[in-house]
């Protein structure tokens, strides 16, 4: 498992958005939420952007999983963007599957711009799985 | 790719290098390709650093800047500004956030914050080495601010912007105007009436053309984004047409059956199902309050004006900001709080507020004449045990101001005060410094020793362990007793669900930054002001409503904004037409168009949103969002993997 000298938990990259999720991703910080310093955060403008090659790059690069902190129905870019963002999970999640790849490393949740509390739920329980799962 | 990368990071005084060891992050990335100055600086937004930038920028020929600081909502666009003052193309700018998610979010494990600080701002020097230089799209802003709340912070903004030149829908939810405002009758300082301001400010509003005002009337659906936001809005009939006789409405009112608690009076009193808050309140025109009224058809009788084939209606408006500014409710206790709803003589300020109201010679409560009065501050405010740990501000002014009032109003009136030390800001000062004169008495007690509210018999006693008399044991007894209740965010504040806003640990809707991007939210376009966004005063709110008109007015103004470039490009040589991004794009930004012999996608760049739904569907990878190409999402990704 990659990791650092003091991080040795789980590396987690999120791909987060940047009008909906991101807020919430930064609230968490101003409200003192900890979550693992492991989780990494880049954003796009909307989660249905997120293209298989980036997350399949980050696994195969040395992340543990991958969080696509989505839209949901919050999406600016119209209501298609909760279809289009599963769909774009499962065509990831086969591309792992044949390349022999955990799909639960790749996890999906609709992340709105006050949903801090429920991000670091997310973050934490996920890190808890890749945790458990790599013992 | 950039040869001549400068980067800063940031301090933040210490909101940063308390948590992260800012001088390590520094010596990791000064060595990384491309990089050829590397700085800490105690605050990066400060006006000397970014003179130091612009000079560094010059002097240096730096080709792409990195600053690590807070959050790119809070500052992206100061240091694009630096970089553009300094003659860069302000796209050769990145920022690494390690602040909200880095420092604070990780403050409880400095090492893990130092080290997750290193490969953030590596990835950012990742980024940067791709940028490219380029234009912003220009969008085209409808010239219109919706207002959310006609109190004196909707009205007072609605005016300001109606005089720069905006078209403005002013919704408020109730069916009449001025909120929480009208519920009051001298206000401090100016001692005007709530009622005459309001009126003042209704006035005004009604001279503008350019205000529509809808009473009644809720923000039921949002769709589109900033420049372009279309609100779908109902509007519950009043149930009355224009132009009531006043004597037919009284008889109206008379022979209505139903009878509710009435909410203007903080329950004090009742009022039925056909009402206005006060004769005269604007607009004047009364309602019927179809929850509660039973249709049993007698005021039809008697009024020709009442109309119940009136329906809901639903209007589209389209506006380019909206500005909130839907205000606050007063704390209500909890049963049992300083025996709040079980003694009968304890009530709330509000309340206090109206009994003054409609006493004129004598102050009664409950047919009981009122002498001594025990006012207990803090009520809902700083609360060691409860959610609300904010001061609110207004109350320990406007009861004291109330105190001078009643005892100038009524004999024989003695005001004890019951407080955790008094906080009457600024000039108001003045008035405790007049209670004090005329008599009255200021006991205290610290958080953790509150003073207790006991019946003995017929007497309501307050007793206290005053720190002011070296901890004596005193106690009163009271006629009344005041709860000096604070402010709360609105309990059903639907809008802010509707248009997702923010909210702070007090729960109020949240600026971007109290000093930086004041009344701005991280919703683009929605700016917020008055008591929505914390305790304030009337001036206060009156002042924060100006500010949100004049950033409102700024987006709406040009009737164009500047967004982002960040829109699809085809990389021609490897596109074969499919028609999949012709498909998955919302906005119909893709055409078919022959070239060199065969079929590709052409993306239409002022329609093209930037939203990159195309990216993940297209076959052969042919298309890139500028700004987030792969080359740069992939070399963030592994900047983000630490080598060990």
């Amino acid at each position: 498992m990659a990791g650092g000298k003091v991080n040795n938990s789980p590396k987690i990259l999120v791909f987060s958005t940047e009008k909906i999720s991101d807020p919430a991703i930064d609230m968490a910080g101003l409200l003192k939420l900890h979550y693992p310093p492991t989780v990494y955060t880049i954003p796009v403008p909307c989660s249905s952007a997120i293209k298989p090659r980036w997350i399949l790059h980050a696994l195969e690069q040395g992340f543990d999983g991958v969080f696509l902190a989505a839209d949901g129905t919050d999406c600016p870019y119209g209501e298609t963007c909760t279809e289009k963002t599963g769909q774009l999970m499962n065509v990831t999640q086969q591309l792992m599957k044949d390349k022999g790849i955990d799909p639960a490393r790749l996890k999906m949740a609709a992340i709105c711009s006050v949903c801090s509390e429920p991000f670091v739920k997310h973050v934490k329980s996920f890190t808890e799985y890749l945790s458990k799962s790599s013992n | 790719m950039k040869q001549k990368i400068g980067v800063y990071i940031c301090h933040c005084g210490g909101n940063i290098s308390d948590y992260v060891d800012v001088e390590k992050v520094r010596q990791s990335i000064e060595h990384d390709e491309g990089v050829s100055l590397a700085k800490t600086t105690m605050f990066a937004c400060a006006d000397s650093n970014q003179k130091e930038m612009v000079e560094d920028i010059e002097n240096r020929k730096l080709d792409g800047v990195v600053v690590a600081s807070c959050s790119p909502k809070l500052h992206l666009l100061t240091f694009r500004a630096v970089v553009e003052r300094a003659g860069l193309n302000k796209y050769n700018y990145v920022h690494a956030n390690i602040r909200e998610q880095v420092s604070w979010a990780h403050s409880d494990n400095k090492e893990g914050a130092t080290e997750k600080a290193i490969q953030i701002v590596k990835a950012a020097i990742a980024k940067v080495r791709y940028a490219e230089a380029l234009e912003p799209i220009k969008v085209k802003s409808t010239k219109a601010v919706a207002v959310i709340g006609a109190g004196v912070a909707g009205m007072r903004a609605a005016i300001e912007l109606a005089e720069a030149g905006s078209e403005v829908f002013l919704i408020e939810r109730e069916f009449f105007v001025g909120g929480r405002v009208s519920q009051w009758d001298d206000l401090c300082i100016t001692e005007e009436t709530g009622k005459e301001l309001i009126t003042r400010l209704y006035d005004e509003v009604m001279k503008h053309k350019h205000v529509t005002l809808f009473t009644g009337a809720e923000v039921i659906e949002n769709s589109g984004s900033v420049g372009n936001f279309n609100l779908k809005v109902q509007i519950t009939p009043r149930h009355f047409k224009l132009h009531c006789n006043s004597g037919e409405l009284q008889k109206a009112i008379d022979v209505c059956p139903v009878e509710v608690p009435d909410e203007f009076n903080f329950n004090i009193t009742k009022r039925k199902a056909i009402f206005h808050n006060y004769p005269s309140e604007y607009p004047q025109l009364p309602a019927i309050d179809l929850k509660n009224c039973t249709r049993c058809g007698e005021c039809e009788k008697v009024c020709s004006n009442i109309d119940f084939s009136q329906k809901t209606e639903n209007l589209n408006i389209k506006v380019g900001s909206i500005l909130l500014a839907t205000g606050f409710d007063p704390y209500e206790p909890k049963k049992g709080e300083f025996a709040y709803g079980e003694i009968d003589n304890v009530v709330t300020f509000p309340q206090f507020k109206r009994i003054v109201h409609y006493c004129d010679d004598k102050l009664t409560y409950n047919g009981k004449e009122i002498k001594h009065i025990a006012y207990i501050y803090c009520v809902g405010s700083r609360q060691v045990d409860g959610e609300n740990k904010y001061c609110s501000r207004y109350c320990c002014t406007a009861n004291i101001h109330t105190a001078i009032t009643v005892k100038k109003k009524y004999k024989n009136i003695h005001n004890y005060h019951f407080n955790r030390g008094i906080r009457t800001y600024g000039k108001a000062e003045i008035w405790y410094d007049e209670s004090s004169r005329l008599g009255d008495i200021y006991l205290q007690s610290f958080e953790h020793d509150p003073p207790i509210i006991e019946k003995q018999g017929d007497r309501t006693i307050v007793k206290i362990k005053d720190v002011l008399t070296t901890d004596k044991e005193l106690e009163v007894v009271a006629d009344l007793v005041v709860l000096v209740t604070g402010m709360e965010p609105r309990k059903d504040n639907s809008i802010s669900n509707l248009l997702k806003v923010p909210k702070g640990r007090d729960k109020f809707f949240n600026e971007i930054h109290m000093k930086l991007r004041p009344v701005e939210t991280v919703i683009d376009g929605v700016t917020i002001s008055g008591a929505s966004q914390g305790p304030k005063n009337i001036m206060e709110s009156m002042n924060s409503a100006l500010a949100a008109a004049t950033k409102s007015f700024e987006l709406v103004d040009s009737g164009e904004l500047e967004l982002e470039p960040t829109v699809a490009k085809v990389n021609e040589k490897t596109c074969e037409w499919c028609g999949k991004c012709e498909e998955a794009c919302p906005y119909s930004a893709f055409e078919k168009i022959e070239k060199d012999g065969k079929f590709m996608a052409k993306v239409n760049s002022a329609v093209c949103k930037g939203c990159g739904m195309c990216l993940p569907v297209c076959p052969v990878n042919a298309l890139e969002l500028i700004g987030l190409t792969d080359q740069e999402v992939e070399s963030m990704i592994d900047a983000l993997i630490p080598t060990i």
